[in-house]
């Protein structure tokens, strides 16, 4: 529906990237269109989803929020309750199964957080592939638990020392990686970005989160929601919450991005709300950049959301209004991280807390007969160390 | 017969590759100059891009450097302007699309023919989404270089046949980068790039010594070297520009000797 078949969404989406790597996103594409309607393939999917990941994940009613917030009644998709703890395992799987059928025996990946190392590790170790982790230096520092994790499940993690250090070097790393060994090895992207037909691919196996609420919620309420909140970073676990409620009109669509410090300070990684078009890492969409294209030195508290763009189809569904994208600070993020794990027992990770926050501004102003549904992508324990030290106390996590 | 097209004419083509603004434009200037004098049929003009994802570590190190020295796009262009002055051998811009796209396509291809220059080579812009930019450089008689790689198989035809200015044929999968031997059949590349392309094809990526240089060329219509160039110029900065000149009369001796 939101789709054409060269992977555009509106103006955005495309293919560019060099062209040793286009017959193998070319390949891709033809695996994908061959196996995405196969029975045989949906049905290995749906059962490594149900016996593997836990899935369907919980809907769960958050009624002390709700109470102590005063507004919409706001309900929590707990995708932090997944094998591995975060929605990453949804797409790892769909893309590791994939690789195999293609006969690829290796698997590299990016990682910011580390969630999505961790995942794909994960699944290298259960389908018996060898794997390997592109990861920002400074990222291995700050998520050290992850990259122990990734090591332990017999994948190897490759520090990133370019640039920043961060999500996007690690990104620019696989991809260099990749096209100097295509072979017998798989891409496994872990994000809605990237050259298509990734955006397209990784949507699909992250929109089982909004076909899961969309039921959940009307078994519940009988209703759709009012509004369904996420956090962006590349965008998955947005794009997999928004994705079947795109032709809803009356479900508001909300994406929370990073602000850091503030979009008014250059320690920023609100790409929609400080970017502008460009191309970068095989896509055009938005992009922060400076005035001659550099791509810039973003920040944010969350090394998952740390990143300088945003997925072509978020892109678009900006450019459309279709949803919008909130600026959301770590300050914030840090008292929503803090307030969730009082209110309801519940730690969230440092990303999900984002969205989190923003919905902490929102129900309030809404009717106590709205309901919101807020996309917990992930579990805090991982971001526990941090958060201690941004409150200043200091805590080890070895 | 425009400028490019003369660079292959008399024999094969040396083509080198220098980042613009490492390590500032004043040394840029004495190498492009030096690169002449030793004998270079091409100059490819690196405009630096903060993350260059098919660079290996020598170039992304010279984006780097060039672009902590303030380099900018606009400066580049006052720089070819300064070269084409004095400069008759084709010179063409070697960079990324955000750093086209974002400038705006249009007002890119204006400054850079301005400028004086023959061609532009983006690597992250493969055939597929090539006619954008092409629309915008054909109206100013700037050719976009097509890139064929060792993965490209069945596209070569496709791809070669609406080729302009010269094919740069990758010669091995990764990045940039110097390499001990280049394993790709480079005579079979050649030969189906020559039964559908109507320019001369020159092989880039892992070429350093004049004997990788000489070899290519015999495959091909030429060779481009640009890590083994940019790891001098990191070695002496300033002083870069004696030994640019005697590496590239090596290289052009080379490469020019070949039948």
């Amino acid at each position: 529906m939101s789709t054409n078949p060269s992977g555009r969404f509106g103006i955005h989406g495309g293919q560019y990237i060099p062209e040793t790597l286009m017959n193998a996103v070319i390949e891709l594409e033809e695996a994908y269109n061959h196996y995405r309607e196969d029975p045989e393939f949906r049905r290995e999917l749906t059962a490594l989803y149900n016996d593997y990941a836990g899935r369907p994940s919980l809907l769960y009613y958050a009624e002390k929020m709700t109470k102590d917030l005063g507004g919409a009644k706001i309900y929590l998709k707990r995708e932090d309750l997944n094998h591995t703890g975060a929605h990453k395992i949804n797409n790892c799987l769909g893309q590791a199964l994939l690789a195999k059928k293609m006969g690829k025996t290796r698997l590299i990946a990016e990682t910011g957080a580390g969630q999505h190392g961790v995942a794909t590790a994960t699944v290298a170790a259960l389908m018996g592939m060898e794997c390997v982790v592109f990861m920002g230096k400074v990222d291995t520092e700050r998520q050290a638990l992850n990259v122990y994790k990734m090591r332990l499940l017999g994948a190897s993690v490759v520090p990133v020392t370019d640039g920043t250090g961060t999500l996007k070097d690690a990104v620019s790393q696989a991809m260099r990686e990749w096209s100097s060994r295509i072979d017998d090895t798989h891409y496994c992207l872990g994000s809605v970005m990237g050259p298509h037909p990734f955006p397209t691919i990784v949507r699909d196996f992250q929109a089982v989160i909004s076909s899961e609420i969309r039921q959940q919620i009307l078994g519940k309420e009988g209703r759709l929601p009012d509004a369904v909140i996420a956090c962006v970073g590349g965008g998955s676990n947005a794009i997999g919450s928004f994705y079947h409620f795109i032709d809803d009109p009356g479900v508001q669509l909300i994406g929370c991005e990073a602000a850091g410090r503030g979009v008014d300070t250059m320690e920023t990684a609100a790409t929609i709300n400080t970017g502008r078009p460009g191309i970068f890492h095989g896509m055009k969409s938005y992009f922060c950049q400076n005035e001659y294209g550099q791509i810039a030195p973003v920040y944010s508290i969350s090394a998952g959301l740390d990143y300088p763009g945003i997925g072509p189809e978020h892109a678009w569904l900006h450019d459309i209004g279709r949803a919008q994208y909130v600026p959301v600070t770590d300050e914030e993020a840090v008292n929503a991280f803090e307030y969730l794990s009082r209110t309801e027992g519940i730690i969230p990770a440092i990303e999900s807390a984002h969205a989190v926050a923003y919905a902490m501004k929102l129900a309030p102003s809404m009717g106590k007969d709205k309901v919101i549904v807020i996309t917990i992508s992930g579990r805090g324990d991982k971001d526990c160390a941090a958060i201690a030290r941004y409150r200043g106390e200091n805590i080890r996590d070895d | 017969m425009n400028r490019i097209a003369e660079a292959f004419r008399n024999h094969k083509a040396f083509i080198a590759f220098i980042t613009v603004g490492d390590p500032d434009l004043e040394t840029t200037e004495q190498i492009v100059h030096a690169a002449v004098e030793g004998g270079a049929d091409l100059i490819e003009l690196g405009i630096p891009f903060s993350d260059p994802t098919a660079e290996g570590p020598v170039i992304m190190h010279a984006d780097n450097v060039a672009l902590a020295a303030g380099t900018t796009t606009d400066k580049v262009f006052a720089l070819t302007k300064q070269l084409r002055a004095t400069v008759s051998v084709p010179m063409v811009y070697m960079t990324y699309a955000n750093v086209v796209f974002s400038y705006g396509t249009e007002k890119f291809a204006a400054r850079a023919s301005e400028a004086g220059i023959d061609g532009v080579i983006l690597p992250d812009v493969p055939y597929e989404e090539k006619d954008e930019f092409d629309a915008a450089f054909s109206r100013y008689d700037i050719d976009l270089i097509s890139m064929i790689a060792p993965t490209s198989e069945n596209r070569i035809a496709r791809i070669a046949g609406g080729a302009k200015g010269f094919v740069y044929m990758v010669s091995s999968l990764g990045v940039t980068g110097t390499r001990s031997e280049i394993t790709t059949d480079i005579g079979a590349m050649t030969a189906l790039v020559r039964k559908a392309a109507k320019v001369p094809c020159a092989v880039g990526f892992g070429i350093q010594t004049p004997e990788q240089a000489a070899k290519m060329a015999s495959l091909s219509d030429g060779a481009i070297v640009g890590s083994a160039i940019i790891k001098i110029i990191d070695q002496y900065g300033r002083e870069s520009a004696p030994r640019v000149r005697d590496y590239v009369r090596s290289m052009a001796d080379a490469v020019h000797a070949v039948i």
